[in-house]
């Protein structure tokens, strides 16, 4: 029985450690979908602010300095899309995959020619890492039978932005439902006439749910380089930012639904790495690239209404022309 | 995209607006050299030495451009119907995995001439079928078809992966590859190719699928611009409910629509796995799907200027290896950058430039229309 706890315990575990990068670019994307905006280029701030983390963070020995780094690069990113899709009404598909390539060969190009090491960074070690947090009373805690494994194993021992991620989302919800800047951005993404009837800029409000998402984004980058790995490599963001898309479509553009479609997905991620070469009785090996597949077939199977119906932002995708 | 605000006249609009905005890319790109400590001008000779210096350097440069053909045509003709096909990456897999399944099946038995013409359809059937899902789910399940094909690419890159480490996997081997094919199965080279003529030239991965690019740019000028299927993908594309009032079945017209995306994507497999690879291997895609977003943006979903785009990004590929050959600060990757900036310019930003050129043309027509009035008076 204890073994099982802990092999339970032990996969939850990794399950925060693969949903958090998820959780934060999910939130991301709610903020920028929420208010109709599409963002593709999850992926590509993801990518492009790990780089920024890394890079920065091997510079200046600081993971802190690397994390200011990630936010700023990522905002830049956020702006350049906000600049081609709300300034200049392009289509927002197209400007998510522009930057979602030009993230992936930039930052090799870039950290080819800065680290010479093929696109990798240098690797981090002590104050350059996010480094794991013991929370309080872990070790007197441990004492207690289940409960206290619980807390111990799976709840302390992370680091400072995986705690960062799973607080996003109440904020997130908070900020939506509860401000009203929340009202106006969720408002502009339904029908931004009535926004701009009302006297409120509907650029303006859409600039800064772009930004937000180019924050929140900032900060899974710094996760990826310097927290859960201690360098950047290559591609290293291998389409987290779209299964963040795909679980934030999967939790119907809302904050605690997104939440858990990406625990679900990050779920499925530690059980994949588990499973491989373990036989299940009565259905044999399950392939991992099945286990991979999974998360992008749950969410065609959702889109399609056969679970439920997800339905987006009425106005999502279509540039807003003021009436003259 | 947004549509134009004021007519211009047809050559501003369709030749000089797209100039400034692959101007504005390569302006860009060039920065970013300067910025890796290198000289963009020295970059772009060796660019254009390695893409065109010798016969050799040609076949790749060609080669590069027939994949960014078949991809730019498949995003060009779901462009026709508005509809954004991403899924060109995932189409052109599976393409290549029927090719490969059919080339396998067959090589022993059959000759070459029966083996081409039932690839070419294995390919274009099976990209099409990929597609097919997500049109479908477009057309009656009210599923918007950029998410369904992105998701489509990662499931089909997992499907991959799946069949060749554990069906089609040669035995005895470690990676991931299918057995090659035998001759019956190989696309002549451009070199045996032109040899039949007594022409020599060196080898490359050039081969006789170009002629099928052209023969499908053919294809799409006729369909799109000469047949009633055509018009109803145009008129479809333009206003969706007019299409819909005059009668066209519109949700046919999207399933089929991107069907024949997916069959152009899908002739991927015929210039990589028969032409060069010869055997079914992993990632032999290597991006062209969505490079040929880049050429359809930049050659405005016209076959003509879709060949021009492809030329393009076949020069810079072919010459983007050589140039990180040649300067190792350079990656490779250097060339993703710039195509990322060509479908920013080209696609997101296209009509960044418009108020400007609007405003100094017609400063200049208006001008010189008001110095004739002066000289007439």
């Amino acid at each position: 029985m204890d073994d099982f706890l802990l092999l339970l315990l032990s996969t939850l575990d990794s399950t925060l450690r693969v949903s958090a990068p998820l959780v934060l670019c999910a939130m991301a994307g709610i903020f920028s979908e929420r208010s109709g905006i599409i963002d593709i280029s999850l992926e590509g701030k993801l990518l492009g602010s790990a780089f920024a983390a890394a890079a920065v963070a091997a510079v200046s020995g600081s993971a802190f300095v690397g994390l200011g780094a990630a936010i700023i690069t990522s905002i830049l990113m956020a702006l350049l899309h906000g600049f081609a899709c709300i300034t200049h009404r392009g289509n927002q598909v197209v400007s998510g995959l522009a930057i979602n390539i030009l993230a992936s060969g930039l930052t090799v190009t870039l950290g080819g020619a800065w680290f010479h090491k093929g696109g990798q960074t240098p690797t981090l070690s002590g104050d350059a890492r996010f480094s794991p947090i013991t929370l309080p009373g872990a070790d007197f805690l441990s004492e207690i039978p289940i409960l206290g494994s619980i807390y111990v194993e799976l709840i302390s021992g992370h680091n400072l932005l995986v705690y960062i991620a799973f607080l996003a989302v109440p904020v997130t919800w908070w900020v939506l439902y509860k401000t009203r800047f929340g009202l106006r951005l969720r408002a502009v993404g339904e029908n931004p006439q009535a926004v701009d009837t009302a006297g409120i800029s509907v650029t303006f409000l859409r600039y800064r749910s772009v930004i937000i998402a180019g924050i929140l984004c900032g900060i899974a980058g710094a996760y990826l380089s310097t927290g859960q790995n201690a360098a950047f490599g290559k591609e290293m963001s291998a389409g987290q930012g779209y299964i963040a898309l795909a679980a934030m479509i999967f939790g119907k553009w809302k904050p605690v639904p997104g939440l858990l479609a990406c625990m679900l997905f990050g779920f499925l991620d530690a059980m994949a790495v588990r499973l491989q070469g373990v036989a299940i009785p009565g259905i044999g090996e399950i392939p991992v690239q099945f286990m991979q597949a999974l998360p992008y077939v749950l969410t065609v199977i959702l889109l399609a209404g056969f679970i439920g119906k997800a339905i987006a932002p009425k106005a999502i995708g279509r540039p807003y022309v003021k009436e003259r | 995209m947004s549509s134009p605000s004021k007519a211009l006249p047809a050559w501003i609009d369709v030749g000089v607006i797209p100039l400034i905005n692959i101007l504005l890319a390569f302006f860009v790109s060039g920065i970013v050299i300067l910025i890796i400590g290198e000289d963009p001008i020295e970059a772009v000779k060796i660019i254009i030495y390695g893409a065109f210096g010798n016969d050799y350097n040609i076949g790749y440069t060609l080669h590069y451009t027939t994949n960014f053909i078949f991809t730019g045509l498949a995003v060009a003709v779901a462009f026709h119907a508005s509809l954004f096909n991403i899924g060109g990456e995932g189409q052109a897999y599976i393409g290549g995995l029927g090719v490969g399944l059919l080339c396998l099946a067959l090589d022993q038995y059959v000759p070459f001439w029966i083996i081409l013409p039932l690839a070419i359809a294995t390919s274009g059937l099976f990209g099409a079928a990929w597609a097919y899902i997500p049109a479908y789910l477009q057309a009656y399940r009210g599923s918007h078809i950029v998410i369904t094909t992105i998701m489509f690419n990662f499931i089909a890159f997992s499907l991959m992966n799946y069949i060749l480490v554990n069906v089609l996997i040669e035995p005895g081997q470690m990676s991931p590859e299918s057995r090659d094919f035998l001759a019956s199965a190989q696309m002549p080279t451009m070199q045996e190719a032109v040899g039949w003529f007594g022409i020599e030239i060196q080898k490359s991965p050039l081969n006789l699928s170009i002629l099928l690019a052209l023969f499908s740019c053919l294809f799409v000028w006729l369909f799109i611009w000469h047949t009633r299927w055509g018009y109803a993908i145009r008129m479809f594309g333009f206003n969706e409910n007019a299409a819909n009032y005059s009668g066209i079945n519109t949700r046919r017209l999207v399933v089929g629509t991107m069907c024949l995306s997916g069959v152009l994507a899908g002739f991927v497999g015929i210039n990589e796995i028969m032409g060069n690879h010869n055997r079914v291997m992993l990632d032999f895609v290597a991006g062209a799907g969505f490079t040929g977003i880049a050429v359809a943006l930049m050659g405005r979903n016209h076959p003509v200027g879709i060949i021009i785009a492809s030329l393009l990004f076949g020069t810079l590929y072919q010459g983007g290896a050589e140039l990180s050959f040649e300067i190792p600060t350079i990656q490779g990757e250097m060339v993703k950058a710039i195509q990322g900036l060509v479908i920013l310019f080209c696609g997101a930003l296209a009509y960044m430039a418009r108020p400007t050129i609007e405003r100094l043309f017609t400063a200049i027509v208006v001008n010189n229309g008001a110095r004739k009035e002066q000289t007439n008076g």
